[in-house]
């Protein structure tokens, strides 16, 4: 079994995207991708800054050329149909594509002044500064204390039981999860409902501090009122963190982003504010995207 | 009533039939599965459950000096040798005055087992006061009388007893004082020459230091190789090909494994032939696929959800494997490695070839010591001709599968036990 079928979950299989891209070039050919892309991509001192990203499945291209900023304390929301490759944009922001082999990415990322792909840099620190909640809750089977203590632990950020107790505590309190768990720390992460486990998660991630959190479509298991829970919570959490969060529910990226990229077949087509993205959108793709023509 | 609902109801008849069919090959297959089983368990305890019980027969045994011919009891030595079968010939004598010539003392002093004599050895040198005193002793038949007593009427008619012996026996049956013990040598001796005073203790000994080997040997090396391939080996045409030889290795007939431990272990090495510490290396290697194949379908079977989450927060490979991946394959991994444990205790074939087959009295008290182990003890007893060793190889095979039994219900439990944490 090669790794691309290990991580099936989230990640495009050089095969299935291959076929989406054919089948759906014959669909549009006669529409045609901007040279550039269209809207304003780029932010002045942004926190993250990407610059013509190519990515390549073996020998297919899953993206191609994007380039895009994420500023400081923004809300960014990655739209686009299944297997546009804006997952897979994702995953290179923590270098969690580097799990497959065959999986190649070129361009410039860079986190602040920190090239992402510099041989020298330890993916390690990497991910400690760019956490990611995954689409499917994954708590580890272990309790919620551990859980949340799970990152401080393995990078020594607290030296103390108490420091830790306080890290779990502040932890699950920003991720509007500690009243709920409060008496029963001790028990096991797997036993909450999936709207808790996914909190959870975001309570795991944010316990090592990131700068940047990365949400690979945190609702998609959830029902609507575990969804608005958190989606208020990533309201909250842009107060402090930078957050890119990719969707498949527009009015989610509606409600909680502050800009929104549409992407499309591997390219980013169009990026700008949320409210114009919705309410004007200038390419053709995304129009007929956004009002449910295709996707 | 539409057409459609109409031939829905035409042919469900058929469908039941045919769903009732498939249930009751099931069903047959099963049956016919268990019919062995209980067939085999059947033959193996009709057989083998007498060998649990020895014949004694009673007698009043003096010990006297003369006869055993010491000199000075405080001789280790001469206590060591002296002539306990002469007491026993004696208080056969004494019971049976008229027994004249040669050929008949000869058959009298059959009707009890040479190991009778180490038993009042045993005893005499517990206790030296014992000398000229009389005792009213059990002691241990000879295998022969042990079948005749054992056997029915019809097979008595078979027996190898002469028509003087049977007339003995049939004395002792009538004053009560011939009787079916708990057959103590069974558990306690190695192997022997004599069927009454066989026991498996010797194999099971062996068994034990074999299985100790392989287990320390296998298990580190087969999950250490199974985790390397399975998260740390890079995706090759050279990790694909060791892949393929370990799926071939596990096909090797066992019997080949035993001729490498005999060239390269004994042979180029040098170690010592008939020592559990080389069976264990050849069962190690037998043993080896079974576990890295059962450890890799464990480390497989770890969602990768769990995986990414770890990575997701900045562990390192290393911390990914230690802190999650090992901890929820270890079932899998155990349960692989006593079922590869299992096998290993029942294995002949490999243990032939480095000559564990020896024919070896003395209890192994290390893996060092020349052994054999419980397989190779059951192939050597029925192999034997003496008419007793049927049952006891019968009573071998008892404790080997009731070893077995015990592994495989281990597995079972520690599967169901850690599988469930929460």
């Amino acid at each position: 079994m090669d790794t691309a079928e290990k991580f099936d979950e989230k990640t495009p299989g050089s095969d299935k995207l291959a076929g989406q891209i054919e089948g759906e070039q014959a669909m549009d050919n006669t529409t045609r991708y901007p040279d550039q892309t269209i809207g304003t991509p780029f932010v002045d001192s942004p926190k993250m800054r990407m610059r013509d990203v190519d990515v390549f499945y073996g020998d297919k291209q899953a993206i191609h050329g994007v380039s895009l900023d994420i500023g400081k304390n923004e809300v960014v929301a990655l739209i686009g149909p299944s297997g546009c490759g804006k997952s897979t944009f994702l995953r290179c922001l923590n270098r969690m594509n580097d799990t497959i082999d065959i999986c190649q990415v070129k361009g410039n990322l860079h986190l602040e002044d920190q090239d992402l792909y510099d041989p020298k840099l330890d993916v390690v620190e990497l991910r400690a500064r760019v956490g990611m909640v995954f689409q499917k809750p994954n708590p580890f089977p272990k309790s919620i204390y551990d859980n949340v203590a799970y990152g401080p632990r393995i990078h020594g950020l607290a030296n103390k039981k108490y420091d830790l107790d306080e890290i779990v505590e502040t932890s699950l309190r920003k991720a509007g999860l500690w009243d709920e768990v409060k008496d029963r720390l001790h028990s096991p992460g797997t036993g909450l409902s999936g709207g808790q486990q996914q909190r959870l998660c975001i309570a795991r991630t944010i316990a090592v501090s990131p700068e940047v959190v990365l949400m690979d479509e945190p609702c998609s298991a959830l029902d609507p009122i575990a969804t608005a829970k958190i989606e208020e919570l990533i309201a909250e959490l842009s107060e402090s963190y930078t957050i890119a969060i990719v969707t498949h529910s527009m009015q989610q990226a509606a409600r909680v982003s502050n800009r929104t990229a549409y992407f499309h077949l591997g390219r980013l087509v169009e990026m700008n504010d949320t409210e114009t993205v919705f309410t004007k959108p200038e390419h053709d793709l995304t129009e007929a995207y956004i009002t449910g023509r295709f996707g | 009533m539409s057409k459609t609902t109409e031939q829905v109801r035409k042919s469900l008849g058929k469908r039941y039939r045919a769903e009732k069919r498939f249930k009751a090959y099931g069903i047959a297959a099963i049956g016919f599965g268990l019919m062995a089983l209980v067939l085999l368990f059947t033959d193996i305890i009709g057989k083998g459950h007498s060998a649990f019980f020895e014949s004694y027969v009673q007698m009043d045994v003096t010990f006297d000096q003369d006869t055993l011919d010491i000199m000075d009891l405080r001789d280790e030595e001469e206590l060591n040798f002296a002539n306990y079968d002469g007491l026993i010939r004696d208080a056969l004598m004494e019971k049976f005055p008229g027994v004249e010539g040669r050929q008949e003392k000869r058959e009298l002093y059959g009707l009890i087992s040479t190991g009778a004599g180490y038993m009042l050895r045993d005893m005499l040198r517990e206790d030296r006061d014992l000398i000229g005193q009389t005792r009213t002793l059990w002691l241990l038949a000879d295998d022969d009388v042990d079948v005749y007593v054992k056997a029915g009427d019809n097979d008595r008619l078979e027996s190898r007893l002469s028509d003087n012996q049977r007339k003995w026996i049939e004395t002792f049956e009538a004053e009560d004082k011939l009787e079916l013990q708990w057959n103590r040598s069974l558990f306690t001796h190695g192997d022997s020459r004599e069927p009454e005073q066989a026991g498996i203790w010797g194999a099971v000994t062996g068994s034990f230091f074999t299985m100790i080997v392989t287990l320390l040997l296998s298990f580190p090396i087969g999950v250490a190789a199974a985790i390397y391939l399975e998260e740390f080996a890079p995706k090759n045409k050279f990790t694909d090909f060791i892949e393929v030889n370990i799926n071939n290795l596990a096909a090797v007939p066992s019997i080949i494994f035993g001729l490498l431990g005999l060239a390269v272990i004994i042979g180029l090495f040098g170690m010592p032939r008939s020592v559990p510490l080389v069976g264990g290396i050849v069962l190690t290697l037998m043993t080896l696929p079974t576990i890295i194949i059962s450890s890799r379908a464990a480390i497989k079977a770890v969602p990768p959800s769990i995986r990414q989450a770890a990575m997701g927060l900045g562990a390192s490979n290393m911390q990914v494997v230690l802190h999650h991946v090992l901890p929820l394959a270890l079932p899998g991994m155990l349960t692989g490695a006593i079922i590869g444990m299992a096998q290993a205790l029942g294995e002949t074939a490999p243990l032939l070839m480095i000559g564990m087959v020896a024919f070896i009295v003395d209890v192994p008290g290390g893996p060092l010591d020349p052994s054999t182990v419980l397989p190779v003890q059951i192939y050597l007893w029925a192999d034997s001709p003496e008419q007793s060793f049927v049952a006891l190889t019968s009573a071998a095979i008892m404790v080997l599968l009731s070893f077995l039994i015990a592994m495989n219900t281990l597995a079972v439990f520690l599967r169901k036990r850690l599988e469930r944490r929460w």
